[in-house]
């Protein structure tokens, strides 16, 4: 019985990489769910604004990389990060300017806007394809390990290596920070403020005196900037592949489901209960399990409760679980 | 009271309206024909078939989103569920892995389904509270993992079966034409279970339960290579039509297409097509008869007086639940027919080339730009953007090589231009829905 051990597996295998996906998420769910408490309805070409982010920070990241300018030990993707925010805060401006816009004054129906939004999903994947294609790039540079199995095997003395790399460190603390900003912004600002009274009820923030297109044209900028702050740092963790970041929309959409739609601490919430639930329902926990139990009960399975190509399944049945018991989610959101 | 002048209204305008859609056909009909005369005949038969198939996936999917205002995002799920339904009826059965793995794979799946339905039971049942999230949390991983237990060894036996040709129970071996709709039954049986989760609920959640389940049953078709080989794919399906090589080695054929002036090869190739086109056309002559019957009943009145306003429906004591049920499972399986003819058409199984934006949001596109509420309307639009989805990637690698020409040789742009304009047909097909939806929300042929 080694419980050390055990632990130190379950940490490696299952609570980092889990943490760091999950806070992937939720700065995606947080860019859904914002659209959704504004906009009213169900973004389908999010993952494809991720897919765009990421698109131009690559690019950026690659001419910087040319000219010879890097982060030293940090992802040179980081530099690029602000002004892709900016570039794809100017698509989703246009965007709204040209295609959403034009429904919100029509007052038309929810699902229109979210077939309005199919239309939307086919152009960027069209211009992120244009852009880097389809293949997978990988795009992190700088230091890889934080802490290397080998070095805390050494420094330790345990069987078990625990290895943490950069990008899940820079992950956290950049979708921290992120968190931080946006909460700030939203509860001690008066445009954040006046976002979230519009979100409450649109009349009466109208009757206020609230403009409704400087509260959109706020929201679009910061999903933008969520948006693609997930997506660089999903690509940083794993790599960029356009049509990976379309399948993210389940994902994303569970979350925000499950933490209730319209509310951002749900979204957090929701990220990490979907990101810990599909790595742990995927995982072989037979080395943990092995390092827990007295003596030579090894188990003879791999212990694994579904493969991990099923992960889309987790997230469903998650999904599924919490709209037959709580249809508004884990913290109130919205239910139109 | 307000009807009356309505009704003559709709009269006086219809004789001009009607005209509308037979000209639009006709237009489609002379782009097929212009498409034969540039690309070749082969071809162009190529695009109508898969139009075909198309029009029926739009049919279904008009169904439930003309008819009902149903937000389904799945259609490639239910797809994939008819093509399976193809393999599991037509394929011969795979004996040797009946014996190694039948029993065990036949009592996990049995197990599979007690469990779920003592879920079901248990939820109705018991009063809630603690100790029923309890029963059911423990009844629930108990018996996943008693039917992991069962299932596994067989899984493996079967999977051990000869990998590289079968590795599977094979199928049915029945005729292939019972596939169409038995793969119409399987996704109905799909549609129904997500739809009493789903429905009932908001209409976003719909739509996003949907797109989850048209993710795991693809997972399952590629992971589960005891049912239809996953990513290794089903080949060799029965056709119900003869072969193209059977047919070069008929004397009586080679003769007949000598008397026309065309060589055996092209000629077997052609008349192979055009009977895949005669068998399609049927089946789409038919549903759409259905469809249509179906929209002037009293049924597709009731449907759209609950899409148009589903409290009133709901006062007047329709059960609005029950009916959006209904036409969801009746939509997906069209769809599933659709699924099976398509792979009947292939002669195979690929679960790695089904693509969301392929399979489920370009039938949105047909369903929208034809005209959503019009059966008429869904079928030209499941033949126009399907046209203009094969047809716009020659289209751009023509005109990206007259741009070429201008440009020095083995300029990088060349190469980049070759690259873009294979996702020039998801520009085009997202700028004509913004464009539709825009400028006329009504699509082609308009609902009456």
């Amino acid at each position: 019985m080694d419980l050390l051990n055990a632990l130190v597996a379950f940490l490696n295998f299952v609570f980092i990489p889990a943490l760091a996906y999950g806070s992937q998420l939720a700065l995606g769910a947080l860019g859904a769910t914002l659209i959704y408490g504004i906009l009213r309805f169900s973004n389908f070409a999010h993952g494809e604004t991720m897919a765009f982010g990421t698109a131009i920070t690559i690019l950026l990241t690659f001419g910087l990389q040319a000219l010879g300018i890097t982060f030293g030990p940090l992802p040179t993707a980081l530099i690029a990060l602000p002004l892709a925010i900016a570039a794809t805060a100017l698509l989703l401006l246009g965007t709204d300017r040209l295609v959403y816009r034009f429904y919100r004054d029509a007052k038309a129906a929810p699902t229109i806007l979210v077939i309005v939004s199919l239309g939307v999903m086919f152009i960027m994947s069209a211009i992120t394809r244009f852009l880097v294609g389809v293949e997978d790039i990988a795009f992190a540079d700088g230091e890889r390990f934080v802490v290397t199995a080998r070095g805390f095997r050494d420094w330790s003395g345990l069987e078990e290596g625990l290895a943490i790399r950069s990008t899940q460190v820079i992950t956290v603390v950049v979708a921290g920070i992120a968190v931080a900003l946006l909460f700030w912004f939203l509860n001690r600002t008066r445009t954040g403020k006046s976002m979230r009274a519009f979100s409450d009820n649109e009349d009466l923030a109208l009757l206020s005196g609230i403009n409704p297109n400087r509260v959109v044209a706020v929201t679009w900028v910061i999903v933008a900037a969520l948006a693609t702050t997930a997506g660089v740092l999903y690509g940083l963790d794993k790599s960029f592949k356009a049509f990976t970041y379309f399948q993210l929309l389940l994902p994303i959409f569970a979350a925000a489901v499950v933490g209730g739609l319209g509310n951002p601490l749900g979204a957090i919430a929701g990220g990490f209960v979907i990101a810990f639930s599909e790595v742990m329902v995927t995982y072989a926990w037979r080395q943990v399990v092995a390092y827990a139990l007295p003596g030579d009960w090894a188990p003879a399975g791999l212990l694994q409760i579904m493969s991990t190509e099923y992960k889309f399944a987790v997230s469903f049945a998650i999904l599924i679980i919490v709209l037959l018991f709580k249809p508004t989610g884990l913290f109130k959101g919205q239910s139109v | 009271m307000t009807t009356v002048p309505q009704a003559t209204l709709a009269r006086s305008s219809a004789s001009g309206a009607s005209l509308r859609p037979v000209l639009l056909y006709l237009a489609m009909a002379a782009l097929i024909v212009g498409t034969g005369f540039v690309m070749g005949w082969n071809y162009a038969l190529t695009v109508v078939n898969m139009g075909l198939i198309s029009a029926i996936m739009a049919l279904g999917v008009n169904l439930q989103w003309g008819f009902a205002g149903l937000f389904n995002v799945g259609v490639m799920g239910f797809v994939a569920l008819g093509g399976l339904g193809a393999v599991l009826v037509a394929m011969p059965p795979v004996a040797e892995a009946w014996v190694v793995g039948g029993g065990r794979v036949g009592a996990g799946l049995v197990l599979g389904v007690l469990t779920v339905v003592s879920l079901v039971v248990i939820r109705t049942r018991m009063a809630r509270g603690q100790l029923a999230t309890f029963v059911m949390l423990a009844v629930g991983v108990g018996g996943y993992l008693v039917m992991r237990a069962v299932l596994d060894p067989g899984v493996i036996a079967v999977e051990a079966v000869n990998p590289a040709s079968t590795g599977y129970f094979g199928g049915l071996g029945l005729p292939v034409l019972l596939a169409w709709p038995a793969g119409g039954l399987l996704a109905a049986g799909a549609a129904w279970i997500i739809g009493k989760t789903a429905l009932g609920l908001r209409s976003d959640y719909l739509a996003i339960a949907t797109l989850g389940i048209a993710e795991i049953i693809l997972a399952v078709l590629k992971n589960e290579d005891w049912l239809a080989r996953g990513v290794k794919n089903v080949v060799g399906i029965p056709s119900p039509v003869p072969q193209e090589i059977a047919l070069q080695q008929d004397p009586g054929f080679v003769a007949r297409a000598a008397s026309f002036g065309v060589d055996p090869v092209t000629a077997s190739t052609l008349w192979v097509k055009v009977l895949y086109m005669g068998l399609f056309a049927v089946v789409l002559l038919a549903l759409l008869l259905l469809a249509q019957l179906a929209l002037r009943s009293p049924w597709g009145r009731m449907m759209r007086a609950i899409r148009d306003n589903e409290v009133a429906a709901a006062a007047m004591g329709k059960d609005v639940t029950a009916r959006h049920l209904q036409i969801f499972v009746l939509g997906s399986a069209i769809c599933g027919i659709a699924g099976a003819m398509m792979v009947t058409l292939d002669g195979q199984l690929t679960p790695g080339s089904y693509q969301p934006l392929r399979y489920t949001f370009l039938i949105w596109v047909m369903v929208i730009v034809g005209g959503s509420g019009n059966n008429w309307g869904a079928v030209l639009g499941g033949f126009l953007i399907w046209w203009l989805w094969v047809i716009v990637e020659p289209l751009g690698n023509a005109l990206f090589g007259v741009i070429s020409t201008t440009l020095p040789a083995g300029s990088p742009i060349t190469s980049h231009l070759q690259d873009a304009s294979a996702h020039m047909r998801l520009l085009t097909m997202g700028v004509i829905l913004l464009l539709v939806l825009r400028f006329s929300p009504r699509g082609l042929i308009p609902e009456k």
